[in-house]
């Protein structure tokens, strides 16, 4: 009795001396940019003006998706959306917006003062499908490939350096 | 100069603590009933030595001493006194030699005070004692010495982290290393007694002392951990779940059981075992804390710069320790025969500890689960609040009913009294009235609410009913009381809590139901060892038509280049007013995040009437020795 509970209390610490021995070793940075060079699920994406869905396997349809994340109270977004309306003029590259835990009127106001670089508008008002794209900050744009695999991740504001090389991947 | 001096105080100080382990081994063969005067000569160098080397470090902090490395690291010219001695803990190194430092004064007062007749239980405490700090010397000198030197000596330091330039955080670690490492006191004592079959009620006259006083510190510790976290972290929040806190929290779990656990091992029979596994877990899930924290497994505000070596000696140590724990265990356990009987107070004792390794189990759970998840599937997740929540709140009801009727009830008789009472009655009705006023939804909201009026009802009855009686448990009933008071006003406090993001230019005005912030001006200033930027804010209520004035603040400090948000709190007896501002890079807009936080101080104040009742158990026990 006494010999089999020392067994079990001696594999259970093993266990866990194991694990942490392991996970010493361990890069402890949460880094979302690890994610490029992934194929994105398939989630499902409410419509920023109209009911419905946009499904994100409807990628495959287009050459290059740039998906962007934004909303009207983030400062930066606002800064960046210079590039995007730059952006929609590519042929080969459609933007989708995902507007991020945002009031529908002030988006709206904010896309009619500044202008819409959506290709598709869709939201996330509780900004908890976003996680599921890896997204902690916003504004962030992901360029995807018709095979769905993410190119390429920009977190923080799009400027024109970003504008060049997107130019380029989409080129290709 | 001071870095050399350093070295040989601490050196020395191992030093004896090697030769305090020959003399207590050899004196282990001698018979006679008196500890010789050797050992308390040496003890005694031991505590001068290590002292001195800390004094030595601190001097260094002191006088800005840039030929040691740490000092060079952590501190600058220009940062203030008070800072200056505080950084001496406010890093890796110094706060292992404060550690280390602590270790060696409890040793020295078990030394000199406890009373235990049985000369070999005190010398084998002592040797457990003395490898610990031998273990920790080494470990300091080998791998992270604060003395270690730089050359050429640089002209100016590289400061010490700003958020951690705080009153609140210079006591936090002193406090809550008194608790960790008191904790070493019941492990050295458990094994020792298991080898020397003391019996239970010595056993439960050593221990309780130093848990009453280990507890005290630790609860202080975390309470002052959760006001920095408060004032300075600007989350406007005070618990997170965060791993760290976590850490601090199993500790006082187990020890908060053992504080109960010993009361039945004093006074009945039974227990003995129990009491030596939860001595030896306490120490063990400090060092568990230690390791979790250094090694950088772990992400979180309190991570030192990581390094994976620190964590491998502290990972051998640990397991040198659970092993020779687990050896020792086994090997000299007695069996024993368990008598109690239903409803008796020992039954209610007994619960208590369930419940606090319930706790403990999902707090461990929760904290170590993404580690394990990371290791073994690669996945990353964080565990936040919700599952904390999810998991603890039903049972804060059936741990605050308990907390209620299991005083009432006699040692060792099961006459069950009956539970509908006046006081009952008496909470019923004000919670009724409190409803009334918060009308809360939330079921098992209101169940925690009721229950925790219960429980403060039933200790101010206690109280008064007892005042008079000599053998008064005044202890428990305070410590139980702040318990109530403390579920009752978070549980308050996070159904009125209110909060609200927006951006705001300077000039501005924002409506937010019943209050209207008005940012009125943006000023600049140049302060000691920062630059700072201030956001003047009135705040009005439109229904009390009340005025505040706040003023949060960006501070740019130079050394090292940091930038902290300094929250600004209006703090009222009823309810604080808190404001954090940050600036949006490049645009003349602010984030603004207001939010009313009802009863703040009285969760301060009933987790300082929680660990009064550590003090008051504590001179109790001085009293009767």
């Amino acid at each position: 009795m006494k010999k089999s509970y020392l067994i079990l209390t001696s594999i259970f610490f093993i266990f866990i001396f194991t694990i942490f021995y392991l996970s010493l070793g361990k890069n402890k940075t949460y880094n979302t940019e690890d994610i490029v060079g992934n194929k994105i699920d398939e989630i499902d994406l409410e419509l920023f003006n109209d009911s419905g869905l946009f499904n994100t396997k409807e990628i495959t349809n287009y050459n290059y998706i740039a998906l962007n994340f934004w909303a009207s109270w983030c400062a930066p977004c606002r800064k960046e959306h210079n590039v995007l309306m730059q952006l929609s003029k590519i042929k080969n590259l459609k933007i989708i917006g995902v507007n991020f835990k945002d009031n529908h009127n002030n988006a709206n106001s904010f896309l009619e003062e500044m202008g819409n670089p959506f290709y598709i508008s869709t939201k996330d008002t509780d900004g908890k499908k976003s996680i599921n794209f890896g997204v902690y900050g916003i504004p962030e744009t992901m360029i995807i490939s018709k095979d769905m695999v993410i190119l390429k991740k920009y977190i923080g504001p799009l400027d024109l350096k970003d504008f060049k090389e997107i130019e380029r991947i989409v080129k290709k | 100069m001071l870095s050399n001096i350093g070295i040989i105080f601490s050196s020395s100080a191992l030093l004896s603590s090697l030769i305090l382990i020959y003399f207590s081994i050899v004196e282990l063969k001698i018979s006679g009933d008196k500890i010789s005067q050797k050992i308390y000569k040496f003890s005694l160098f031991k505590l001068i030595f290590s002292l001195s080397s800390f004094l030595t470090l601190i001097a260094g902090y002191v006088y800005s001493d840039f030929s040691i490395n740490n000092v060079y690291e952590n501190s600058h010219t220009s940062k203030p006194l008070f800072y200056k001695i505080s950084g001496t803990w406010g890093n890796h190194e110094g706060s292992l030699l404060l550690w280390i430092n602590i270790l060696v004064l409890f040793s020295f007062l078990f030394l000199v005070l406890d009373k235990n007749k049985n000369k070999n239980f005190k010398l084998l405490t002592l040797i457990f004692q003395n490898l610990l700090i031998s273990i920790f010397f080494i470990f300091l000198l080998s791998n992270s010495n604060p003395f270690a030197p730089v050359f050429p000596v640089p002209s100016e330091g590289n400061g010490l982290n700003p958020i951690l330039q705080d009153p609140a955080l210079a006591i936090h670690p002193p406090l809550l290393y008194i608790g960790f490492v008191g904790s070493s006191i019941y492990f050295s004592v458990a094994l020792a007694s298991l080898i020397c079959k003391i019996d239970s009620r010595s056993l439960a006259t050593t221990l309780k002392p130093w848990v009453s006083v280990s507890w005290f510190f630790q609860t202080l510790g975390i309470l002052v951990g959760s006001i920095w976290a408060y004032y300075e972290l600007g989350w406007g929040g005070f618990w997170f779940w965060d791993p760290v806190e976590n850490s601090s929290l199993m500790p006082w779990l187990l020890m908060t059981a053992l504080l109960h656990s010993v009361l039945v091992l004093e006074r009945k029979m039974g227990l003995y075992s129990w009491v030596i596994v939860l001595s030896i877990m306490t120490f063990t899930m400090s060092v568990v804390g230690t390791f979790l924290v250094r090694s950088g497994i772990l992400n979180s505000v309190h991570t030192f710069a990581s390094d994976p070596n620190r964590g491998l000696f502290i990972l051998s140590f640990l397991l040198v320790m659970v092993f020779s724990s687990i050896f020792i265990f086994f090997r000299y356990a007695p069996s024993e025969n368990k008598n109690y009987k239903i409803f008796s107070k020992e039954f209610f004792i007994l619960l208590n500890n369930w419940f606090m390794i319930f706790f403990l189990a999902v707090v461990l759970i929760g904290t170590l689960y993404p580690v394990f998840l990371d290791t073994l599937t690669g996945a990353q997740i964080s565990v936040g609040p919700p599952y904390y929540n999810f998991i603890l709140a039903p049972f804060l009801i059936p741990l605050l009913f308990l907390m209620t009727s299991g005083p009432k009830h006699r040692w060792i008789s099961s006459d069950f009294k009956k539970i509908f009472d006046i006081i009952l009655f008496l909470s019923i009705i004000s919670f009724v009235i409190i409803f009334f006023f918060i009308k809360e939804s939330n079921l098992l909201t209101n169940l925690i609410l009721l229950f925790s009026i219960y429980l403060i009802i039933q200790t101010i009855f206690d109280f008064y009913g007892n005042l008079k009686n000599k053998n008064i448990n005044l202890s428990r009933i305070i410590s139980h009381f702040g318990f109530g008071l403390l579920i009752f006003f978070i549980s308050i406090n996070s159904i009125l809590s209110l909060e609200s993001n927006f951006n705001a230019k300077i000039g501005e005005k924002k409506n937010l139901g019943n209050y209207v912030i008005n940012f009125k001006k943006l000023e600049t200033a140049q302060i000691d060892n920062y630059k700072s930027v201030i956001g003047h804010f009135e705040i009005l209520n439109k229904k009390k038509s009340t005025i505040e004035n706040l003023k949060p603040e960006i501070r740019l400090y130079n050394k090292p280049e940091t930038i902290t948000y300094e929250a600004s709190i209006n703090s009222n007896l009823f309810s604080d007013t808190y404001l954090t501002m940050s600036n949006i890079s490049d645009t003349n807009i602010f984030n603004i995040k207001f939010q009313k936080k009802p009863f703040m101080n009285f969760i301060w104040l009933s987790v300082i009437l929680i660990s009064l009742g550590g003090v008051l158990k504590f001179f109790k026990i001085k009293r009767q020795i």
